[in-house]
């Protein structure tokens, strides 16, 4: 059925005609990017293709427009340019194996994605968490929806016209990949969150860097806010810009904050609430505007609000207690073990060559809040260590299908910062 | 241009071709091809910690035509490879390409049928760099690897 | 979640359906729910109108790699008044893997079921705009069936060429 064409090194390359061909006919259009209408020359309508190499583009994100002069009559958007195929991965990976997969997902917060697996792998195979790495992991999620922001941030102004904001965001970037360097040995793809707890607690220094990082955030944040909130020209650039309304989102499934700007307070950790969310006093910012300045305020406001989350996670965190469940049929054992005693070798061993087995015929859902909106992990499970299938649900996907509709009537200089403003990250769109 | 062939080795070329190698070792402007999580540690190595421009590379030109240096971050797939080639392709001579982290060197971690299992399947790379992602360390030190590699060129006869 | 409106929305669902409910797993709290086929367009109208789940968030299609029934399609809804998640499945034979959109209900399904269709093949009747989303046209095969080898078919996608003119 598969053979393999052994004249391809000599044919010419096509550039994928047929599905060229097939975008351009969607847009029903012809190749030619200019028709110029000779009796009323401000009538022509002219096809712009932006991308897949486009520094506002976020990555390899491909957008194809009509325009009528300045404004967009309709375009397209052409996804896949990092499809590696992640599923079809998955389904050859044992769960621990796959789990490093995560973090080069959404690769602007690693960690909310390493938790959305292990959540959604331990609620499969029936496992209880150890409180205190729980609370390791709320607050290095929360954490990581800060890192996501501020990227997002120090981009969407950049895109915007402001090259000095990205300078500063990073520099409180690198505060954090100091904090997941200590914490986790690495400055983002951390894989530090296991299936069955967290792979080590806290060190001193670690704990003490959070502490200073969130005690010097809000200072920095509310200089951005007096920077940015009666800046003429960012609101100018941005107020009724990519405007949506509730209904609209809904019906063209918008997820996390571009939701949340529209005015509907769906965020899943009050919706269903996870780990101890419940637990903890919070705040879901939303607004009714559902333009970009929106957005722009619902994140900064979410910023806030994770620190305040972690404030509460080191109140209540018990100071000590173990990090990982103590079941050699469920998580790995700990270094200690697996050095000096020959069970835990052989256990060891056992995990990494079968792995977590959850029941035959087991399928379960289940979603975090990740800081671009509903991360979701769909786990079929057939009774081996290997997922039967694998789906992820990941916001970025749902928020560009649709920035299509958004993008509509919109003049063609504001894509870039709506591109910007709806954050997608192509990493995990593309699958 | 082939100034050499009009005035062969003498003292002049010598001394131009030393300075044309000094100026081009120094300002080696990068074409960064972020792809995936490489590009955001690329985007670091650009930031104020790490701080690219002490070493000439002072800024990312998005446009091939104004670059050097192609640093290539992430994984490839074979729908990207075209891109990535025909803005090779347009770069001016001479020019020099970085493959950034394990998924550009080999494919890394993505052996699946989407990625392409290195991108010097179709692109003549001069120095790899290890990591998954690399820190912005290694960066700095694939461009001074880059610098020396200028410096030991002849620099007009590459022209010629 | 609220187990009681749940169990509610379940009896109204079970109501509707009568017979053609085929399956139902309440397992790990959220309801997964198997209809016959012919009654999806039904279902998701009454779903929709009727009981408030006007948000589609994704569309799963999997390969159960077996002879009969060998695709299945999963639905995820959520009514975000009644704070719920339900899936919905349908079974879809690998001879004639056609099943009727869900656009004309949920506009979110457009991009979702062109997932679906370009991972494993299964056409949607009347969908405006079926196109592969991911892997160019000119890509024959599906990968996410099972038979489909992890590393690809070689040759299947070319490769550009390493000289600047193409001869
Ligand atoms: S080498 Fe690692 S960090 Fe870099 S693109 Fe590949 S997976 Fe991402």
């Amino acid at each position: 059925m598969f053979q393999s064409d052994s004249n391809i090194s000599r044919k010419k390359p096509t550039y994928f005609r047929e599905h060229q061909e097939a975008l351009y006919k969607s847009l029903e259009d012809k190749h030619a990017t200019v028709e110029v209408d000779h009796s009323d020359p401000l009538a022509t309508r002219m096809t712009l293709n932006m991308g897949p190499q486009h520094p506002a583009t976020h990555g390899v994100l491909r957008v194809l427009m009509e325009l009528d002069g300045e404004v967009i009559t309709k375009c397209r958007l052409d996804t896949g340019y990092l499809h590696r195929g992640i599923e079809k991965m998955a389904e050859n990976k044992t769960y621990q194996e796959f789990m490093p997969y995560t973090d080069r997902m959404d690769y602007l917060s690693p960690y909310s994605n390493n938790v959305a697996l292990c959540l959604a792998v331990e609620k499969i195979a029936n496992m209880e968490i150890p409180e205190r790495a729980t609370y390791i992991r709320m607050i290095c999620c929360e954490l990581s929806r800060i890192s996501s922001h501020l990227l997002w941030l120090g981009t969407m102004i950049m895109d915007a016209g402001a090259l000095s904001f990205f300078l500063w965001t990073f520099r409180e970037r690198e505060k954090l990949y100091d904090i997941f360097d200590e914490v986790a040995g690495h400055r983002f793809t951390v894989s530090h969150s296991r299936i069955g707890g967290v792979n080590n607690d806290f060190t001193p220094v670690a704990e003490e860097k959070i502490r200073k990082f969130i005690r010097e955030f809000p200072d920095e944040l509310k200089g951005w806010h007096k920077i940015l909130d009666r800046n003429r020209i960012f609101v100018d650039r941005n107020n009724g810009v990519g405007a949506i309304g509730h209904v609209e989102g809904i019906a063209i499934g918008l997820a996390g904050p571009s939701l949340r700007a529209t005015g509907i307070a769906y965020d899943i950790r009050t919706f269903e609430p996870y780990m101890l969310y419940d637990q903890m006093d919070f705040m879901v910012p939303t607004r009714t505007e559902g333009d970009n300045l929106a957005r722009y305020y619902c994140r900064m406001e979410e910023m806030a609000e994770s620190v305040r989350i972690i404030e509460q996670c080191f109140e209540k965190m018990p100071k000590k207690g173990p990090i990982r469940v103590d079941d050699a049929k469920k998580s790995y054992p700990s270094k200690d073990e697996v050095y000096y005693s020959m069970e835990g070798l052989i256990h060891d061993f056992m995990m990494t060559d079968t792995g977590i087995c959850p029941p035959a015929g087991a399928e379960c859902y289940h979603a975090i809040e990740a800081p671009k909106g509903e991360l979701g992990f769909y786990i079929q499970s057939d009774g081996t260590g290997h997922p039967w299938r694998l789906k992820i649900n990941s916001p970025s996907f749902s928020n560009l299908q649709g920035l299509e509709t958004i993008l509509d009537g919109e003049m063609v200089a504001d894509t870039v910062v709506v591109i910007g403003g709806l954050d997608p990250v192509m990493g995990d769109s593309d699958k | 241009m082939s100034l050499d062939r009009v005035m062969g080795e003498g003292y002049f070329t010598t001394t131009v071709d030393a300075l044309t190698k000094w100026g081009r070792a120094n300002s080696v402007w990068p074409m960064p091809m972020g792809l995936a999580c490489c590009a955001i540690e690329m985007m670091a190595f650009a930031g104020p910690k790490y701080d690219a421009a002490r070493f000439g590379s002072e800024v990312f030109r998005f446009s091939p035509r104004q670059s050097d240096v192609m640093i290539v971050a992430g994984w490839c797939t074979y729908k990207m490879s075209h891109a990535i080639r025909r803005v090779w392709d347009q770069m001016p001579d001479p020019k020099w390409c970085i493959a950034m982290g394990a998924c550009a060197s080999t494919g890394g971690m993505h052996r699946c049928y989407g990625v392409v299992q290195g991108v010097d399947n179709f692109l003549p790379v001069d120095y790899y760099i290890s990591g998954c992602p690399p820190r912005p360390e290694s960066i700095i030190n694939a461009i001074l690897k880059i610098q020396d590699k200028i410096k030991e060129q002849q620099s007009l006869k590459l022209d010629s | 979640m609220n187990i009681e409106i749940r169990d509610n929305l379940l009896q109204d669902i079970r109501e509707f359906m009568g017979e053609d409910l085929l399956e139902m797993n309440l397992e790990y709290t959220h309801p997964l729910l198997r209809i016959k086929r012919d009654r999806l367009h039904d279902a998701c109208r009454f779903l929709k109108n009727t009981l408030h789940f006007i948000y589609l968030n994704e569309i799963i299609g999997t390969d159960r790699f077996t002879s009969e029934d060998r695709f299945e399609v999963i639905y995820h809804l959520i009514s975000l008044r009644n704070r719920q998640r339900l899936f919905l499945k349908v079974r879809v034979e690998e001879e004639y893997p056609v099943l009727p959109t869900v656009t004309d209900f949920w506009k979110s399904a457009n991009w979702n079921e062109r997932e679906v269709f370009d991972m494993f093949g299964i056409r949607f009747e009347g969908h405006p705009d079926l196109r592969r989303i991911f892997l160019p046209e000119d890509f024959k095969y599906y990968p996410l069936r099972k038979e489909f080898p992890l590393l690809g078919v070689p040759g299947s996608l070319e490769m550009p060429n390493t000289t600047p003119d193409h001869d």
